[in-house]
């Protein structure tokens, strides 16, 4: 007897539910601050959603604490806003006791790489299947301003009057470092780009990573703009495709070229270059990812937003489900009263 | 030559020597057999924190004790008649506990200058007449056991290996064991290696035949059969029988259990036990940290399994956010909380009781969590299966206190038929016209589990204080105050789905001892040898710390002295007071040990000469 199994088959078999955007949109007042990048986030979801053709009731998000996490609050899913950095070891529970259910995580960089590093690591360490949605905006927002651990070195905030003396992490960098198995950049201001990357990561088996670049209008406004804004975007962001040069600038005319293990920015119209030179985007290349991950901490290279990694390797919880099916296959359904009174044991008259 | 064969109602015997020597294994035979003969049994494993502390050294005696008898045994004896010594550290060690004129059989080859030195002997105890209040038998193990085995060409290492067994095959000799049940063990345990079959065998059969030919022993020792309850008995740890409480429950309940925890001393072997029970579709997931063993936990109890969480001390510490998630969700969890010595690290293979306040009270907010503890290692398994009943029906997170003690002793345990255990029978919420998450049950104020997956049934949940009936986010500080106190008016409601505390003894009197969880059996030896000498003492163990047994104010009333050893500085004896405006007397004891009964009856005669004292003034 199962109980779980007894319910869901209780309930009857639905048609496939033609879902739109709104379906996914709870009665809740959204709440973050007008302007806020997570509303952009929030809609490019509830947009994506429908074209998984998963009912709305066979998902849950998983949150902790901080602005991004009240996401799960709006969306018409099941939702668990938790504790400060905790979602990830309990989206990786909801997921083992139920491999059935689609589980997504919304988190930040001060939830999901400060308090909840350690959980985040090793969620993608497992690779259970679990969508983790990180929202970055390099500064504690809820807590009203305070540097975060992605913020940049010499940060001025709240915390950090004489500027932070913390050398930021490079969220790619870590869940690449972690073991991930699908690993995305993605803008909070180029909604078609982050529909496209949320729907890999929910297509992907294994814990998916998508770091988001997110603007915090009120305590860290702009710090994205120069990959972001029209005028700055096309010379500092380069879009990567699997199995394409990796061509970026207003009129698609620089590239990067790998010199040793170094990318380096070439003009494709003064001749010392063509599109043949240029790095061709492997989504399943280990030691290019790394590459373009470690891209961010060299100023004069455009950021590279795409699918950095995408592999497939054993799921945890698939694991574990083919491990009980196994014991059952071998030593048959458990039997409480044959397991008390196996082994040794004495009969007193 | 024939020897005397004595008869004695109870022995208490403890083997003693290096970490390396085999101690464990070795008192774990000699339990085992003992059990199959029929004695009533208690033992208490002793080992050191380190994993191989250095040979010889004193911080690196192992011990393992056993009382048997052919009486009720509740403990596993204050003091050793018999301390067997495979070297002078663990002769140093353990003296203190044998018993004068105790025996202590002495491996003569450990006795070298170098471990002599180690111990800190200057001279060699075994010729210096230092132990000649004991009766000392000095055997050369090692020497005797290389020449059992020297025609099958062993390496040292793996003879040396086998010493142990010539200690327990004099034991067998000497206590009239048969040594068939050790011998099967040996075939099981080592299948695949026959010749450690063969080897351990012929050591075990050497150390029985040199206590039957040799002059040394005079006399050997029957201990009948114990006068047990008729049926099917095992011999079982606390952390066996919890491990197997908690699948119990599962099985009875119908939900798949879920174990999300990280490895800590004296809690891990839950982790091992449960984790080789695949097939009754256990999960257990060995976590990053303790955090996420019990967030995991909570997760997985959302999803519509009964997570539970295992640990100790310090890893309950850091759960203790989480632990106030599950009372705001009002999902079901246990939290397993096997205590050891603290504060901090303390001392891990130590065992202590001193987590009571924290289990009660050491959450942030009005957090209240019911605690169930265990009293003798085989009560784990009802206590563990009691945890998980109240945590399915109340919605609750349950906290199951045991203790090093009890986790690591062992005791023979009359097999419930699974008939006999209670049904536990939750239901999931299906019907999404009535669905409101923060809905109650009128009984058990219990809010519905509406599990992932049941359409219509959307909803959010979280750490954020909830709208009575939706369950929405709210601030509303009437709104906050009533779910406070409903929060604590369904944990107090359980009060009256729990059996009446039972006190064994009269139903008044002069002195009431009153003890929590695992000092029952101290207790109960201590109070059962003053009542045979005429005293009016009783005995109530409470294994309901919250909420506290409704009749249990009434009860303590009626003795004139209420007496409370704890092993802490007082825990419970603070709620007491402050529960029932009753004084009560302390008996502390905060030393990683348990209570020797003896302890416990000094107590009482002191309350009672005190009493004597002051009726004649
Ligand atoms: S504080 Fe910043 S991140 Fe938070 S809701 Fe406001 S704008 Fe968004």
């Amino acid at each position: 007897m199962n109980l779980v199994e007894d319910a869901l088959k209780a309930i009857a078999e639905q048609p496939p539910v033609k879902y739109s955007a709104k379906d996914f949109q709870s009665d809740q007042d959204v709440r973050w601050c007008p302007g806020c990048g997570d509303y952009s986030i929030l809609a490019q979801v509830q947009r994506v959603m429908p074209e998984l053709g998963i009912p709305r009731h066979k998902m849950v998000f998983v949150s902790g604490i901080g602005c991004s996490s009240r996401f799960p609050y709006y969306m018409n899913t099941y939702g668990f806003h938790s504790i400060h950095g905790r979602a990830p070891a309990i989206a990786t529970g909801v997921k083992i006791a139920r491999p059935d259910l689609m589980v997504w995580v919304a988190t930040g960089d001060g939830d999901g790489l400060s308090i909840g590093g350690n959980h985040l690591i090793h969620a993608c360490r497992r690779n259970i299947d679990l969508n983790i949605l990180l929202f970055n905006n390099q500064i504690y927002g809820l807590t009203k301003g305070q540097y975060s651990p992605t913020s940049e070195f010499g940060k001025v905030t709240k915390s950090t009057p004489y500027g932070s003396v913390d050398h930021p992490f490079n969220p790619l960098l870590v869940s690449l470092g972690a073991e991930a198995s699908f690993v995305a950049r993605t803008l909070d201001r180029d909604p078609k780009h982050m529909q496209f990357v949320i729907k890999r990561a929910a297509e992907h088996r294994g814990t998916s990573f998508v770091e988001i670049y997110q603007n915090c209008n009120v305590f860290n406004d702009g710090a994205f703009f120069t990959y972001t804004e029209k005028e700055s975007k096309d010379d500092h962001v380069v879009f990567i495709e699997h199995g394409k040069p990796m061509v970026f600038g207003k009129n698609k005319d620089k590239g990067l070229k790998l010199d040793g293990f170094t990318p380096k920015v070439v003009s494709l119209t003064d001749g010392t270059a063509s599109v043949n030179d240029l790095i061709v985007h492997n989504e399943k290349d280990t030691m290019l990812s790394f590459i373009l991950a470690r891209m961010s901490s060299l100023p004069e290279l455009p950021r590279p937003v795409g699918v950095v990694y995408a592999v497939d390797r054993p799921r945890y919880e698939v694991e574990v489900s083919n491990q009980i099916l196994s014991a059952i296959q071998k030593k048959g359904e458990g039997n409480l009263e044959k397991l008390l009174n196996h082994g040794e044991t004495w009969t007193i008259q | 030559m024939t020897k005397e064969l004595k008869n004695l109602d109870d022995v208490t015997i403890r083997f003693a020597g290096d970490s390396g020597d085999g101690m464990q294994l070795t008192g774990m035979q000699f339990t085992s057999t003992t059990a199959l003969l029929g004695n009533d049994l208690s033992t208490l494993p002793d080992y050191p924190a380190e994993i191989r502390a250095p040979a010889g050294t004193l911080f690196g005696v192992s011990g393992f004790q056993i009382h048997f008898g052919s009486t009720e045994i509740n403990t596993p004896g204050d003091i050793c008649d018999v301390l067997v010594a495979m070297n002078p550290a663990a002769l140093k060690v353990n003296l203190r506990s044998l018993s004068d004129g105790g025996i202590i059989i002495a491996n003569r080859d450990g006795f070298n200058d170098k471990n002599l030195k180690l111990a800190g002997y200057a001279s060699n105890p075994l010729d210096d007449e230092s132990l000649s209040k004991y009766h000392l038998h000095s055997v050369d193990i090692t020497k005797l056991t290389q020449n059992a085995l020297s025609d099958m060409g062993l390496s040292n290492k793996l003879v040396d290996r086998c010493k142990n067994f010539f200690a327990l095959g004099m034991m067998y000799w000497m206590y009239t064991r048969p040594l068939e049940p050790t011998i099967k063990w040996f075939q099981e345990k080592f299948a695949k290696n026959p010749e450690l079959i063969d080897a351990n065998t012929r050591v075990l059969k050497a150390g029985y035949a040199f206590g039957e030919t040799t002059e040394i022993f005079a006399a050997r020792y029957e201990v009948k059969p114990a006068s047990l309850k008729p049926g099917r008995y095992r011999s079982i740890t606390g952390n066996e029988a919890a491990a197997w409480g908690l699948i119990a429950g599962s099985v009875k309940s119908g939900l798949d259990l879920f174990l999300g925890t990280y490895p800590i001393t004296p809690a891990s072997d839950i982790l091992h036990e449960l984790s080789k029970h695949k097939n009754f579709r256990v999960k257990t997931f060995q976590a990053e940290d303790e955090i996420a063993g019990i967030t995991s936990s909570i997760g997985a109890s959302y999803g519509g399994a009964i997570g539970v969480t295992t640990t100790s001390g310090p890893g309950m510490a850091l759960k203790s956010e989480a632990m106030g998630l599950a009372v705001i969700l009002e999902v079901p969890l246990v939290i397993v909380n096997v205590q050891r010595g603290g504060p901090s690290t303390g001392l891990p293979t130590k065992t202590e009781q001193a987590d009571l306040s924290q289990a009660i009270f050491g959450r942030n907010g009005e957090s209240p969590i019911p605690v169930v503890a265990a009293t003798t290692p085989a009560d784990c398994f009802f206590g563990a299966f009691e945890a998980m009943r109240i945590a399915i029906k109340y919605m609750t997170p349950v906290i199951f206190l045991s203790d090093g003690y009890l986790a690591n002793g062992a005791e023979p345990w009359l097999i419930p038929p699974v008939s006999s255990l209670p049904d536990i029978a939750p239901k999931f919420a299906t019907d999404p016209n009535e669905f409101f998450p923060y809905s109650r049950d009128e009984k058990t104020l219990a809010r519905p589990w509406a599990i992932p997956g049941i359409p219509g049934l959307e909803h959010r949940i979280g750490g954020l204080e909830k709208e009575h009936i939706t369950g929405n986010v709210s601030y509303d500080p009437e709104n906050h105050e009533f779910m406070v106190r409903m929060r604590q008016a369904k944990v107090d409601r359980i009060a009256d789905d729990i059996p009446p505390a039972e006190v064994d003894g009269d139903p008044n009197g002069d002195v009431l001892v009153v003890g929590w969880g695992g000092t029952y059996g101290a207790i109960r030896s201590a109070v059962e040898a003053k009542r045979r000498e005429g005293k009016s003492v009783s005995h109530l163990q409470i294994k309901y710390l919250n909420p506290l047994q409704k009749n249990l104010g009434a009860i303590l009333a009626n003795y004139r002295h209420v007496l409370v050893p704890e092993l802490n500085l007082g825990q419970l004896s603070r709620i007491l007071r402050s529960e029932y405006l009753i004084p009560t007397i302390q008996l502390n004891k905060i030393q990683g040990l348990p209570f020797k009964s003896s302890e416990i009856e000094e107590k009482i005669d002191e309350i009672l000469s005190r009493e004597y004292a002051h009726e004649l003034s």
